[in-house]
């Protein structure tokens, strides 16, 4: 009798077995079958607020009603966590944003179909920021947008430390003697985001960089990173910067907005987060520091991917080429103020927006995200040790930077 | 041959329980069936969604999957246990994140399975008493924060332990400068041995800090929960507690008061009844909110993800959400799926230990309990 139990048990459970293996048999399937005519697309997009979301479906409802599609678009909670779900479920979105952070990791993997050569204009766009989104030489997708770090400063503050307009720092020595000097008004001089996304600008400024060029080579361990961390740390143990949370703050833009601190390092879409919640903040945009080695900042940017695994690739071509086309650009522009990655709108831009003069000059030297898979740990445990560099040593933690980002590149 | 002769009578009682067995369940062969077909559906549902799913992620384990397509195709490569050897074994980032999990959530679950325990305990003995007034209000604002969405309350608890929160508002009264919670990556334990002298934060003894053990220096993993991790803990000692008061109080309420009178009358004090009656009548209550606590803190990940992703300096993060990150945002599914095997195993062993520390050493006297029970 017992046996008979026995058997029936593993009999339901091979079924069973049976069963769910081949219903997933099914959603697994590689080579995506291609259909024509009107498509149903699936669009994911990380916005940066209401005002974004709102616009991409104004600009895909008007892309559907044109060409007879259909587009959804949703804005995701966490697009890097959803995109990686939605990958591993084999059900992808078929057009998802791509921050230039995360492209390597998805380009490598085989998610993104690549499309670059299929648009006939993209040499318009930055070269710097095709090379962002260039991996095994093809340009795997258009970007759509893009920001890069400048120097904020508040103009009140900077009055009340009896500094004028020329005290505006151009370089490292003036930067530290202007903290100093608003140090001793009581003014806290310099509040930064605690990442490499801002602190690694003083890296590039000294000519050092997280990895060489192409993203093959580790190059943590620099004698330019390391004047650069020295430098940094300086500021830091010194009291002339601090992270925004050691003032209770979640970014430097809240920070800076609350009038806690007089110079902050951000990127553009700081406009928009004053505007909004701090209208009063009276203050100037100009470009970064030099360093030693010349004038440096980092640009982030985001493109259109089209998954690998979509049905509709023509259709969903042919809405980036929608979404990136200039006029479509300029309207993007206006709705929620970032910079148009089309170089031959430059002029038009810095028209509209004269003030964003800075932020556009970052684009001639603005170095990317670093561009190698598998290195999102290696990066955040570079930013645990820049989260306490007070208590580090910069050369020691340059070194198990260096170290972790070969062992990711090789394997 | 020396064994033969000896086996038959040690073999021969085997068949009485058998027989006993079957007479006490007394189920005839369609009855059988039928209670296979009744139970099938859910058997179903658990193998589909639960074993099965179980399986595919321990195969996700042994490959380098790469979170494209399915695992289960012949070009996904199999690595056998490198994900897992990755994880002890070889020198490099990824055992040193894991290693910095398991030493966090190890101080996490030392911490708060004591506390929430006593917590719990304490209230539900608070709102037991009978002289108690308005003994409903205080049951529902006990557990109401366990019925409440542990996102929201974190969120709260952000603004708690801000800065100039009301933490450090209540602090400063007492003319303490509270440091600042979600910033401070600091070991409570290397700042109580800084603070009495014994070491420097800043300068640790060479001693600890140059011999390692799985990739982290003794001095690491010496550190006691950060201050980030300090504020964590009293979130969920403090959201937890009220779910095992309920469970605490459901098995005082059990307790015959026959028993209180009888302790009172040969003269016992409250604290004897308490020491000597009641507690041991709670100990299949403190074994089973003691195991759920332990599988509880082990899986920690709501908090993590909604206060800190890990920072400051990694100091909360836990072997839960490091699976997470791996597999979904590094896209390295065969490590996260390890880690997850490891979170279970550890599970498993803790909830065996808790098991054994705690079982019936004493016979006579638990035999007495029962009977008095049943009473």
């Amino acid at each position: 009798m017992r046996t008979s139990h026995r058997v029936m048990a593993a009999a339901f459970l091979a079924t069973a077995m049976v069963a769910s293996a081949s219903a997933c048999g099914r959603g697994f399937n590689d080579t995506p079958e291609q259909q024509s005519g009107p498509a149903e697309l699936e669009v994911l997009i990380g916005s940066s607020g209401q005002a974004e979301t709102d616009a991409v479906q104004q600009a895909a409802a008007a892309w559907a009603e044109a060409t007879g599609n259909k587009a959804t678009v949703v804005p995701a909670q966490d697009l890097a966590q959803q995109l990686g779900q939605a990958f591993a479920g084999s059900n992808p979105p078929d057009v998802f944003y791509v921050d230039a952070g995360r492209f390597a990791d998805y380009a490598s993997a085989g998610a993104l179909l690549p499309y670059g050569d299929e648009i006939e204009d993209a040499d318009d766009f930055y070269a710097s920021l095709r090379e962002a989104f260039t991996w095994d030489g093809q340009l795997y997708c258009i970007p759509k947008d893009f920001s890069t770090i400048a120097m904020q400063i508040n103009t009140d503050l900077w009055a009340q430390a009896g500094l004028t307009e020329d005290d505006v720092p151009t370089t490292w020595e003036e930067l530290r003697s202007v903290a100093e000097r608003l140090k001793a008004a009581n003014i806290t001089p310099i509040v930064i985001g605690d990442t490499r996304d801002r602190i690694g600008a003083f890296m590039v400024q000294a000519g050092g960089w997280i990895v060489n060029e192409d993203g093959t080579e580790a190059t943590g361990d620099s004698p330019e990173n390391l004047q650069a961390l020295e430098y940094f740390k300086g500021l830091i143990t010194d009291g002339l910067a601090v992270y925004p949370r050691d003032i209770d703050t979640g970014w430097g833009g809240e920070a800076f907005g609350k009038q806690l601190a007089a110079i902050t390092f951000e990127g553009n879409w700081i406009k928009g987060a004053l505007q909004n919640d701090f209208p009063d903040v009276k203050y100037t945009v100009h470009e970064m520091p030099a360093g030693p080695k010349g004038k440096g900042t980092l640009s982030f940017t985001v493109c259109w991917g089209i998954s690998a695994k979509t049905q509709y690739r023509e259709q969903a071509i042919d809405f980036v080429r929608h979404m990136v086309s200039a006029e479509q650009q300029i309207k993007f522009t206006e709705a929620f103020g970032v910079m148009p990655s089309r170089s031959s709108l430059r002029d038009e831009y810095l028209a509209q927006f004269p003030d964003d003069e800075a932020f556009i000059a970052g684009a001639a030297y603005a170095q990317g995200p670093v561009k190698a898979p598998k290195m999102d740990s290696v990066l955040s445990d570079f930013d645990s040790g820049l989260q306490q560099i007070a208590t580090t040593d910069p050369k020691a933690l340059l070194e198990s930077l260096h170290d972790n980002t070969e062992a990711a590149l090789a394997g | 041959m020396v064994l033969t002769p000896e086996a038959p009578p040690q073999r021969a009682p085997v068949p009485t329980p058998t027989r006993r067995r079957r007479r006490r369940s007394g189920l005839l062969r369609p009855e059988r069936t039928a209670g296979w077909l009744f139970v099938a559906p859910v058997i179903v549902l658990l193998t589909v969604f639960l074993l099965v799913p179980i399986l595919m992620a321990l195969w996700v384990s042994f490959t380098s999957w790469n979170g494209q397509g399915s695992p289960f195709r012949a070009d996904v490569p199999v690595t056998g246990i490198k994900n897992y050897s990755r994880l002890f074994l070889e020198d490099g980032l990824t055992r040193q994140d894991f290693m910095t999990s398991i030493r966090n959530n190890l101080y996490y679950v030392l911490a708060v399975v004591p506390l929430q325990t006593a917590l719990a305990l304490a209230l539900a003995l608070a709102v037991n008493q009978r002289l108690l007034k308005a003994k409903s209000f205080f049951r529902t604002a006990f557990y109401f924060p366990s019925i409440t969405s542990s996102v929201a309350i974190s969120v709260v608890f952000l603004f708690l332990f801000a800065n100039s929160g009301a933490v450090n508002g209540v602090l400063a009264w007492f003319g303490i400068d509270g440091p600042n919670w979600f910033s401070d990556p600091r070991g409570v334990l290397h700042i109580i041995l800084n603070a009495v002298g014994l070491v420097d934060i800043n300068n640790p003894p060479a001693v600890l800090a140059d011999n390692e053990l799985f990739g982290l220096s003794w001095w690491q993993w010496l550190s006691g929960p950060s201050v980030a991790l300090c504020s964590i803990i009293c979130l969920v000692v403090w959201t937890t507690s009220g779910t095992f008061m309920l469970m605490f109080l459901a098995a005082l309420q059990n307790i015959p008061v026959q028993l209180e009178e009888a302790s009172l009358i040969d003269g016992a004090t409250r604290w004897q009844y308490l020491r000597k009656v009641v507690l041991p009548m709670l100990k299949p209550t403190l074994f089973l909110v003691i195991t759920l606590g332990l599988i509880g803190t082990w899986q920690v990940f709501d908090q993590v993800y909604v206060m800190s992703k890990g920072n400051p300096a990694k100091t909360t993060l836990t072997p839960a959400y490091l699976s997470f990150r791996t597999a979904f945002l590094d896209l390295e599914f065969g490590i996260g799926a390890a880690i997850a095997f490891i979170l279970f195993a550890i599970i498993i062993v803790m909830t065996l230990f808790q098991r054994w520390v705690m079982r019936d050493r004493d016979v006579p006297r638990s035999r007495w309990f029962r009977r008095a029970r049943s009473v």
